[in-house]
């Protein structure tokens, strides 16, 4: 028995001249929450719909739960998933769209209205599909994923369009499937929100995966960045001056200086900016958070 | 295969789908028979395209069933517009992806969506005969119309093999829209291509050369639907002819479509 979720090898997806998954590499361990971070247009929805059998790799190889991407038939039954944003028809309600497609994977309708209740939209089942929000049609998607009792679940965006409360319900129920033994695998363009669940990132670049591994070694790998204003905004240069002269990488932004180095050097650019006439009014040693490893790593921003 | 079935019939019985399609096959059943007695003296004709149906044809054995013979190719036209709608809806509505993570049998998900629409159809034939063959007997007493011969043996085969064409005419509409669905993925593209097609394109053809009606698809499933070129009659479409040609075009339509279905990536 793998303990694998998801394993790929060269996986490609090539369109034209254009490739939009190149040769990725990489494994989701079961039980965990895997982010799958990468700039618009990185090739996320192109593997996953990979992953799910929706599109046929040009390249590569793939299991999904010990079962080639080959036959889809074997592992989508214990598979849940939500793709490129919820998808329903609009003239049925929200729990006749769940029936429908509880009756079309075989599933027992009898859990339908559970799942309804567990994504907040029991009171809404009966209400037609098209009258819902995004955040409810979100929600709606969410529910559709859940109804195999999945193994492996894999989400797209699930909180577009969430609401701060309805992106803290997500967390809290992706963490407890977790928890239970489920893998999830999501792809979310909120950054600080995978940071706060995954215990495992892929991280994808123009279709190639530039970082795949657990979310920690990613964040202890990080230089850590000394963060430095003075009190007046046109002493940044000099402080930028100062860091350069002491050999670290340097920027600015944000109105600060930001200087790569060990959390120990901040005494010695404090005594050095005090050197030059400035006084600092913040003087911050701190770990890069994913959003910044992510700009890092795909040289976005 | 079931599964898709059934789960297909949870979304066709929607009421303003179910209701609203049958509420048109009650109206334009009624209105087809209707018409062929209530202007059987009409100097302009009872029947389409102005012909005259007359009372000793419909005293025939077959009078009885000669209004749901005529709604024959219209139920054609609802079935296409339905089975292409069911079809191409899940590409516009992105509903496809979820068919296929649940079910990823592609020709699996073709045969149980097929299945159910034509269930779908059937009930709408069954409701039409109904009508007609009612209407028919309601009215045949006020155009002094002679039913003997409807409730023999005659009347019986009769209804048996209309029942019988209409089915194969209207499943062969249906699969051209589910076709067209499938290629156009588009409800609008495939239902108004298909219209367009068999009411405007095929009539003008046929009127500018009139031997084209050998080989139209339209009107050969029309042909089997009133049962073929009537007896005597020097103009229309052999039953036979109008069997083999109409299944050539079907048959194809539903290969090449299938094989598309099943190799095209699902990227919307």
């Amino acid at each position: 028995m793998s303990n694998t979720a998801i394993s790929v090898t060269d996986l490609s997806k090539k369109y034209g001249e254009r490739m939009a998954v190149s040769h990725a590499t990489f494994e989701v361990p079961l039980g965990t929450i895997c982010g799958f971070v990468g700039p618009n247009g990185s090739g996320k929805t192109t593997t996953m719909r990979m992953l799910l059998g929706l599109i046929t790799p040009t390249g590569g190889t793939g299991e999904i739960l010990g079962e080639s991407i080959k036959h889809p038939e074997r592992y989508l039954p214990r598979v849940g998933a939500m793709i490129e944003g919820p998808a329903f028809y609009p003239a049925l309600s929200g729990k006749e769209n769940l029936n429908y497609l509880a009756t079309l994977g075989g599933f027992s309708t009898d859990r339908v209205q559970h799942l309804l209740d567990q994504v907040g939209l029991g009171d809404r089942a009966k209400s037609k599909y098209k009258t819902y929000s995004l955040g409810m049609k979100q929600r709606l998607g969410i529910a559709a994923a859940l109804l195999p009792n999945p193994k492996l679940l894999m989400l797209d965006e699930p909180t577009n369009g969430l609401d701060p409360e309805g992106i803290q319900e997500v967390r809290a129920l992706l963490r407890s499937l977790a928890d239970d033994g489920t893998s999830v695998f999501v792809s979310s363009h909120l950054l600080s929100e995978l940071e706060l669940i995954s215990d495992y990132l892929v991280m994808l670049r123009k279709g190639e995966v530039v970082f795949t591994g657990k979310m920690r070694d990613l964040m202890l790998d990080q230089q850590p960045v000394i963060i430095a204003k003075g009190a007046n905004s046109g002493q940044l240069a000099t402080l930028l001056a100062i860091a350069e002269a002491a050999g670290h990488r340097a920027m600015i932004r944000d109105g600060a200086v930001h200087v790569e180095g060990p959390a120990e050097w901040a005494l010695d650019f404090n005594k050095a900016a005090f050197d030059a006439g400035i006084t600092l009014s913040q003087l911050t040693p701190q770990l890069p958070n994913l959003e910044e490893t992510f700009f890092e790593m795909t040289g976005e921003k | 295969m079931w599964n898709v079935a059934f789960s297909e019939l949870r979304k066709l019985r929607r009421p303003t789908l179910f209701l609203g399609t049958m509420g048109a096959v009650v109206f334009f059943s009624a209105l087809f028979s209707s018409l062929l007695f209530l202007l059987i003296d009409s100097p302009d004709g009872n029947s389409d395209r102005g012909r005259t149906v007359s009372r000793e044809v419909l005293a025939l054995a077959t009078g009885g069933v000669q209004g749901f013979s005529s709604v024959g190719g219209f139920l054609g036209i609802i079935a296409l517009c339905v089975f292409a709608a069911q079809t191409a809806q899940e590409y516009t509505y992105g509903t496809l992806r979820n068919i296929l993570v649940r079910q990823p049998g592609r020709l699996r998900v073709l045969a149980g969506k097929f299945i159910a629409m034509k269930l779908f159809a059937l009930v709408m034939i069954i409701l039409s005969g109904v009508i007609s063959i009612s209407a028919s007997i309601l009215l045949a007493p006020r155009a002094r119309v002679s039913t003997d011969l409807w409730f023999g043996a005659d009347g019986r085969h009769a209804l048996l093999t209309t029942f019988i064409n209409i089915i194969i005419s209207v499943i062969g509409f249906g699969t051209i829209g589910m076709v067209l669905g499938l290629l156009l993925r588009s409800p609008i593209s495939s239902i108004s291509f298909g219209v367009l097609w068999l009411l405007i394109v095929e009539n003008l053809l046929i009127a500018v050369k009139n031997s084209l009606q050998d080989w139209m698809p339209g009107a050969q499933l029309a042909a089997i639907a009133s049962g073929g070129k009537p007896r005597g009659m020097t103009t229309g479409v052999e039953y036979s002819h109008a069997l083999l040609v109409g299944g050539i075009y079907v048959a194809v339509g539903a290969i090449v479509a299938s094989f598309l279905f099943v190799r095209r990536d699902v990227s919307n």
